[in-house]
């Protein structure tokens, strides 16, 4: 990432989520290093939010007394954290060696081209967002992507389209409910 | 253990779940009910079993039949077939004498079979990983037990000495020692750490290690603790290991409900607990002092040392950081001892090593064999050869940091020396075979991409000097390679080698230096030439429509830059401006009519 | 330490005895080589991040950093080798292949470690050029100006900001090629916690981190006719300006930077030292006041313009301890507008009020609409003393052999005590001095509090006077203000009188201070001792030394003021504080990486 890309986006104000994160950080609290826990806030915070929400992490700063500058440091090194809202659909596209030997790149293409997004963008539909992966402990299914929790193996560039076709109908399925 | 006529294992590892085998525990249970054999059969868990690429694997007991690509429609003629008449289909067993096979028709008589050797992975596919119990009957925490009551720590750190016992994270430094200076410094509390960070491309030892025998981990750190001073333990394990998470998780809480963790263990006033640490992403955090900085809840950046974390580690103080593999080793040296560890493996390199076998080979998955195994024994013993009858071009251990071997050195028998000696290194046990198809240049850059990637950007050398590495092999594998650009590389690879901060920087130009090393004229071709041997390099091929076109069009439909044109029914052909050389027309074509030259 | 606990080291195949439990840098230094280096700060924690460093050890494998590595008895060293040279000759240039071509227009050029490093390391051709990062320059803040594009990832700038500052605004944020240094979320400086002590500009080895520069909108007034231009310049200016023009570190250069300022087209020149005793007198007077009445304390000292706006994001919950005295800068520019401009009969639209400064800081602290009088901004235009320097140079100025000039009359003359403003501990002398006087009675004979000089970073002393005792602090850079705010926070009884300066060593140390020279390294001790005594040396020199004692304060009382603390006083000398968003975090054990 050339840039930081950070729209302002103001997470939605679910407050039990709120809730939930400030019992988390206050049980944190209550342990001996307290600080050493942030890194352990943050995933609670993307799992209830799907990312990392600024505001949140103001909200960190000020209950767990860590200066911002630093929660970002971390949330910015560690690639696992996401600072943009994911789709609904996540796709992480393993780039591991035995993926990579067996065509990989050819898949990431074809997932580019079909979805006209690159790492780390999502489609202006938001079903879609895409990164990059390595090795999903898949190989023996190599090449492989992962959607969602879900892992799709022994993927050739037509495989690849019809699972994402599929996807696309289970959301327009779940839209028509 | 509780004799039944059948006893099933399901493997419940990643790999086997992704395929589905969840959906068959279900299947089966209900086919078991109705046949009326619920009472006689016992169904079990296991980890990984190193067959994943045949999963969902289903293992019946005895006889030790596999069977493999398992669906839930197979599951009442398997239960029918098999359990009420006593034939093993045929149809779904996976017959090749695989080497899991082996393993478990020889497991309890001897401690050899074929070329593998289970001391760490001793457990796995044998027991089911969330039942202590299992583990308990298989003499789980008896090395614990013993440390406390006949050992003193002082006692058990010399054990860990003299079986020669060497860090399986990758450098191979003698556990033992590092316990002592551990042991001897003044400043408390100490720590423990297990480092399961594992994040080298195609490496899943530890995964499966934790998936498959979590409790062998805790007990070698609980006595690691004992024998240093240690009352708290962390496993720093990578957030994308959600079921080795989970399962290291229950070992932990199950030791703690059995008295195994916690204060006073087992009567003693040994008290010891383990807390569990994610990552989050981030290779280099597999180094120690990035590992302490993660745990620490900071950027995983490496410091220089010394200090060693032996000295000032986590918080500040004297900590023990072993890898996964290491702790795996510990109970088993504790309980047979160190004279019978030092029978295995090699003069300089005891006991076994795990691998993950990737790449070019027929069978892909973990094994594990006695130091001083040859590359060769493993590639085409262990590993079943190259498929599709292919030439090996070379094996590449180490993972990113690693060397690529050429074929001349596939008699190199895998130990710490041999190994640096042949220009590899041991590592944490990635291997990957590359045969003729895949381009060594590409090979260097795809690794070198990986390393550049997961620099932390702390040092010039490595940040600045990888990018300038990886910017030159790439134009070279675009046909842009320009003369002297060889010897850029090894002058810029050998400086990070030697001026960077930590083992990231240090090893990442390996596989460059290695693959010029022994492959030079691929990259002189390159540059010279604009010719990529193994036609892996887009930029230096180009695909050709030969006689054989019946002109069927499939491969003007699925050109995606419209490259292809000609009329029904007859020879089609190829724009080479236009093309973008993607591959899938030769890849569509039935008729093997287009060629990649 | 005695010679029978030193080691044997050889460098370069020559032996030296050394003290053990230094670093290979730290003894190298003792024995006459001086290891290039770039990530290293004596006041900072060791990164051995840039490895320019490196030395080759034999029986080493690698190459060690030797900022970072101890040194062993028996260690054979080797620090110019072929293969050293060439290995820190590639480092440099990597860092010069991501670095944009830019020395001629650069405002460092002529003065960057970095490039002075590339010239050294013999770069002269270039083997690795190739894709460079490129940002946007922050410009939004008063003060600073961000260029990630210029910088080198050295970490000084993020370690100074959290380590001495402890202000946390900067970090490293992403990875790897990524990294870049910015303020949380990337956000605007001018949004960011920064507290604009211009303290990263001191250490940063490029031009990553500039001050904002005013010269060129200075350069266009003083050219416009219509406008009576009138400059002040604080203490520590004249003890470090000539720095910038190759003068020894800490000669004093008050009557040349008259001369010159003269010579750049101001009409007038007066002294900020004045304004400084004027301080004393609002100063020590609220300090009296509120012993007597018991009113807030205790009271803290407000003429740090980067302490105002830490304490204003950091410990809001203070501000009715602090002073509302102005600074001395703006309380000289609110008398340009009003007192002087009355007596001169001048519109006070019509003149142009510049400071030249030893600080970023005040740039933010003269756009501060509180400070305005009658709906006036007061100080129109700062210049750090690095600009002013810049200016001179530009107009063509023999700075150096100019005949040294005196201050205009009646903003000009100030005591020993004003002078000591510049230096930590000197706002406290000199209330000390003027407080016991007014308080007592009688003269206080032992004029100078050695308990509050020096670099020590938090000073304690107790004064008795008419047998009351008072307990104060002093602290300099904002990272010990933190700690003694913490003791306050602890125990409000503590202190009755706390002096906090923003910048290491007090304004001699400002964020506005000349860029260090070749052979030094910026905020390097030994520099800021020479300034502080070229400071202490004008005290001295002069015959007054109380600010009560300044005859031409005396008179501004007396003609237009009234007495301290009066209503005028209040109007033009006095301001308040408010709290200010973000707040920021005082992080009491977080270690940066
Ligand atoms: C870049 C880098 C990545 C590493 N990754 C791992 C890892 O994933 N797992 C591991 O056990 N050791 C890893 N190591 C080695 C560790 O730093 C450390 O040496 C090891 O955990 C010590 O344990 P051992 O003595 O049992 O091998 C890595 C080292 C480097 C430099
Ligand atoms: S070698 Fe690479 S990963 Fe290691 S500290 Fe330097 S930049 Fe970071
Ligand atoms: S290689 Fe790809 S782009 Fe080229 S002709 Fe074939 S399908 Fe089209
Ligand atoms: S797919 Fe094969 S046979 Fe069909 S048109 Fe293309 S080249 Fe000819
Ligand atoms: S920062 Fe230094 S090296 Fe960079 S452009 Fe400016 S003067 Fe040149
Ligand atoms: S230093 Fe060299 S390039 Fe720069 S102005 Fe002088 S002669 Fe020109
Ligand atoms: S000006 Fe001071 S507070 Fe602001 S970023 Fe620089 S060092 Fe930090
Ligand atoms: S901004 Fe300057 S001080 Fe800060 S890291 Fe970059 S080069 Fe170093
Ligand atoms: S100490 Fe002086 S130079 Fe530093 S911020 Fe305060 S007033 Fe400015
Ligand atoms: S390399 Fe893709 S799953 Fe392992
Ligand atoms: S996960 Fe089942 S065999 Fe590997
Ligand atoms: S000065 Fe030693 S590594 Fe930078």
């Amino acid at each position: 990432m050339a840039k930081t890309q950070l729209k302002e986006k103001t997470a939605p104000v679910v407050d039990d989520k709120r809730i939930e994160l400030r019992k988390f950080i206050d049980e944190m609290k209550t342990k001996e290093h307290a600080d050493s826990h942030l890194i352990d806030v943050l995933h609670r915070t993307q799992h209830l939010y799907g990312y990392l929400p600024t505001e949140i992490m103001d909200e960190i700063a000020q209950a767990m007394q860590i200066p911002t500058a630093h929660i970002w440091g971390v949330a910015t090194f560690y690639h696992y954290f996401k600072l943009t809202p994911p789709g609904k659909y996540e796709i992480s596209l393993c780039l591991g060696t035995a993926c990579y030997v067996k065509g990989a790149t050819q898949i990431l293409q074809v997932i580019k081209d079909e979805l006209k997004i690159d790492f780390g963008e999502m489609t202006d539909d938001g079903l879609f967002s895409l990164g990059p992966a390595r090795c999903l402990g898949a190989c023996g299914l190599a090449p492989v992507v992962m959607i969602g929790e879900r892992i799709h193996g022994e993927l050739t560039p037509k495989k690849i389209v019809q699972v994402l076709k599929e996807y696309r109908k289970q959301a327009g399925k779940e839209d028509g409910k | 253990m509780n004799v039944t006529p059948y006893r099933i294992i399901l493997c419940d590892g990643t790999a086997c779940i992704n395929s589905g085998s969840r959906k068959l525990a279900a299947a089966l249970q209900e086919q078991l009910a109705q046949h009326g054999l619920t009472d006689k059969t016992t169904v079990g868990l296991s980890g990984c079993l190193g067959m994943c690429d045949k999963g969902p694997i289903l293992v019946v007991n005895p006889g030790y039949t596999i069977y493999g690509r398992v669906t839930q429609d197979d599951i009442p003629e398997i239960v029918e077939e098999h359990l009420v008449h006593g034939r093993p289909l045929a149809r779904l067993a996976i017959q090749e004498d695989h080497l899991y096979n082996r393993f478990f028709r020889v497991f309890g008589d001897a401690k050899f079979f074929g070329k593998q050797m289970r001391i760490t992975l001793r457990n796995c596919g044998i027991i089911d990983p969330e039942n202590i119990d299992d583990y308990l009957s298989l003499r789980g925490y008896e090395a614990l037990a013993k440390a406390l009551t006949d050992m003193t720590p002082e006692q058990v750190i010399a054990e860990v000495e003299k079986a020669g016992l060497r860090g399986r994270g990758g450098a191979g430094f003698p556990t033992g020692r590092k316990w002592k200076l551990t042991a001897a410094e003044k400043a408390a509390p100490k720590y423990i750490i297990c480092n399961a960070d594992e994040g080298d491309p195609g490496a899943f030892m530890d995964r499966s290690a934790i998936e498959g025998d979590p409790h062998t981990v805790v007990e070698g750190m609980a006595i690691g603790g004992y024998a240093i001073g240690a009352q708290q333990g962390f496993v720093y394990i990578r957030a994308e290991y959600p079921l080795a998470i989970r399962r290291i998780k229950r070992a932990i809480e199950d030791a703690r409900s059995a008295g195994l963790l916690g204060k006073n263990i087992l009567g003693s006033n040994f008290s010891f607990d383990i807390e569990i640490r994610l990552g989050a992403g981030a290779f280099v955090c597999g180094e120690e002092t990035a590992l302490i900085h993660s745990v620490e809840g900071m950027r995983g950046m490496p410091r220089p040392r010394p200090p060693y974390p032996a000295a000032v580690g986590l918080y500040g103080r004297p900590t023990v950081i072993n890898n996964v593999e290491t702790w795996a080793n510990i109970p088993v040296i504790i309980l047979d001892g160190a004279n019978w560890f030092r029978t295995v493996g090699t003069e300089t390199s005891k006991g076994t090593k795990v691998f993950a076998l990737a790449g070019k080979v027929v069978n892909t998955g973990l094994i594990e064999v006695p130091m001083g195994t040859t590359l060769r024994e493993i590639i085409y013993d262990v590993g079943g050869g190259i498929p599709f009858g292919k030439k090996i071009k070379a094996a590449q251990t180490g993972g990113p940091s690693g060397g690529c071997l050429p074929e001349q050195y596939l008699d190199t028998p895998i130990d710490y020396e041999s190994l640096a000696r042949a220009g590899s290194i041991m590592g944490s046990g990635g291997m990957i075979v590359i045969d003729e198809d895949s381009c060594m240049v590409d090979v260097a850059r795809f690794f070198l991409e990986f390393t550049q990637d997961e620099s932390c950007g702390k040092c010039t050398p490595c940040r600045e000097g990888t990018k300038r590495m990886l910017e030159i092999l790439t134009r070279i594998t675009a046909g842009k390679g320009l003369p002297g650009d060889i010897e850029k590389l090894e002058r810029l690879g050998t400086m990070i080698r030697k001026a960077s901060l930590c083992g990231l920087g240090q090893s990442a130009p390996n596989p460059v230096l290695s693959t010029i090393k022994n492959f030079r004229e691929e990259y002189e071709e390159h540059i010279h030439d604009k010719k990529c041997r193994a036609k892996v390099c887009k930029s230096l091929i180009s695909y050709e429509i030969g006689e054989k076109c019946i002109g069927c069009g499939a491969c003007r439909r699925v050109c995606p830059v419209s490259a292809i044109s000609g009329a029904a029914k007859t020879r089609h052909t190829i724009d080479q401006d236009k093309c973008v050389r993607c591959g899938m027309c030769f890849n569509t074509c039935k008729f093997e009519a287009i060629a990649k030259g | 330490m005695d010679n029978s606990k030193k080691i044997t080291i050889t460098i370069n195949d020559k032996q030296y005895k050394v003290d053990p439990g230094q670093t290979i840098m730290q003894a190298a230094d003792t024995c006459g080589y001086r290891i290039p280096r770039l990530c290293y700060h004596p006041k900072l924690s060791v990164e051995g991040a840039c490895r320019v460093c490196i030395v080759q050890v034999e029986g080493m494998k690698n190459f060690v950093a030797s900022c970072c590595y101890p040194v062993a008895d028996g260690m054979k060293i080797y620090t110019n080798t072929k293969e050293v040279r060439q290995a820190r000759r590639d480092i440099v240039e990597l860092l010069v292949d991501n670095h944009p071509e830019d020395c001629h227009t650069c405002e460092r050029d002529g003065n960057c470690e970095l490039q002075r490093l590339v010239y050294a390391m013999g770069i002269r051709h270039r083997h690795f050029t190739g894709e460079r990062k490129h940002y946007e320059k922050d410009l939004s803040s008063t003060s600073v100006i961000r260029d990630p594009d210029k910088c080198i990832l050295c970490g000084r700038c993020v370690r100074m900001c959290s380590e001495i500052q402890g202000v946390h605004c900067l970090g490293q944020a992403y990875r790897g090629f990524n990294t870049v240094v910015m303020p949380a979320y990337n956000m605007p400086f001018a949004e960011s916690v920064c507290s604009t002590c211009g303290q990263c500009i001191n250490v940063c080895p490029t031009a990553a981190f500039v001050e904002k520069n005013h010269t060129q909108e200075l350069f266009e007034k003083l050219n416009d006719k219509s406008l009576v231009k009138v400059a002040q310049f604080a203490p520590s200016v004249r003890a470090a300006i000539g720095e910038a023009f190759g003068q020894p570190m800490g000669r004093n250069m008050e009557g040349q930077l008259v001369a010159a300022l003269r010579r750049l087209g101001f009409d007038y020149v007066f002294d900020t030292q004045f304004s400084a005793d004027l301080t004393i007198m609002e100063e020590g007077s609220e300090l009296l006041e509120r012993l007597q009445s018991g009113g807030p304390l205790p009271l803290i000292t407000s003429c740090s313009s980067a302490w105002m706006k830490y304490m204003e994001q950091f410990y809001p919950e203070f501000i009715e301890n602090i002073s509302t005295c102005k600074s001395p800068m703006s309380m000289a520019s609110s008398l340009f507008k009003t007192y002087w401009a009355d007596k001169m009969k001048l519109d006070p639209k019509k003149v142009l009020s510049v400071a030249v400064m030893c600080c970023t800081a005040k740039k933010f602290e003269a756009a501060r609409p509180e400070l305005e009088v009658h709906g006036l901004r007061t100080t129109d235009i700062v210049v750090t003393t690095r600009e002013a320097a810049w200016m001179i140079k530009s107009a063509g100025i023999d700075f150096v052999n100019i005949r040294p000039e005196k201050f205009d009359e009646p903003l000009g003359l100030s005591s020993g005590a004003g002078t000591i403003f510049g230096v930590t501990g000197g706002v406290m002398e000199a209330a000390i001095r003027t407080a016991y006087e007014l308080y007592t009675g009688e003269t206080l004979v032992d004029i100078e509090v050695n308990d509050i000089r020096g670099l020590k970073g938090v000073k304690e002393g107790r004064i008795t006077m008419d047998g009351q005792e008072l307990h104060v602090a002093v602290a300099h850079g904002l990272g010990n203000a933190h700690q003694v705010m913490e003791m306050v926070r602890e125990d409000r009884h503590r202190f009755q009188f706390i002096e906090i300066m923003g910048c290491p060593g007090g304004c001699i140390g400002g964020g506005g201070q000349p860029y260090a020279t070749a052979n030094s390294i910026p905020l390097d001790e030994e520099c800021l001792k020479a300034r502080a005594q070229a400071l202490y040396d004008l005290d001295r020199s002069k015959t007054i030394r109380r600010s009560h004692d300044n005859p031409d304060v005396q008179r501004l009382y007396r003609e237009y003021l009234g007495r301290p603390l009066s209503e005028k006083a209040h109007e033009l000398l006095h301001t308040h504080y408010k709290a200010k968003t973000p707040r920021g975090i005082v992080s009491r054990s977080l270690k940066v990486v």
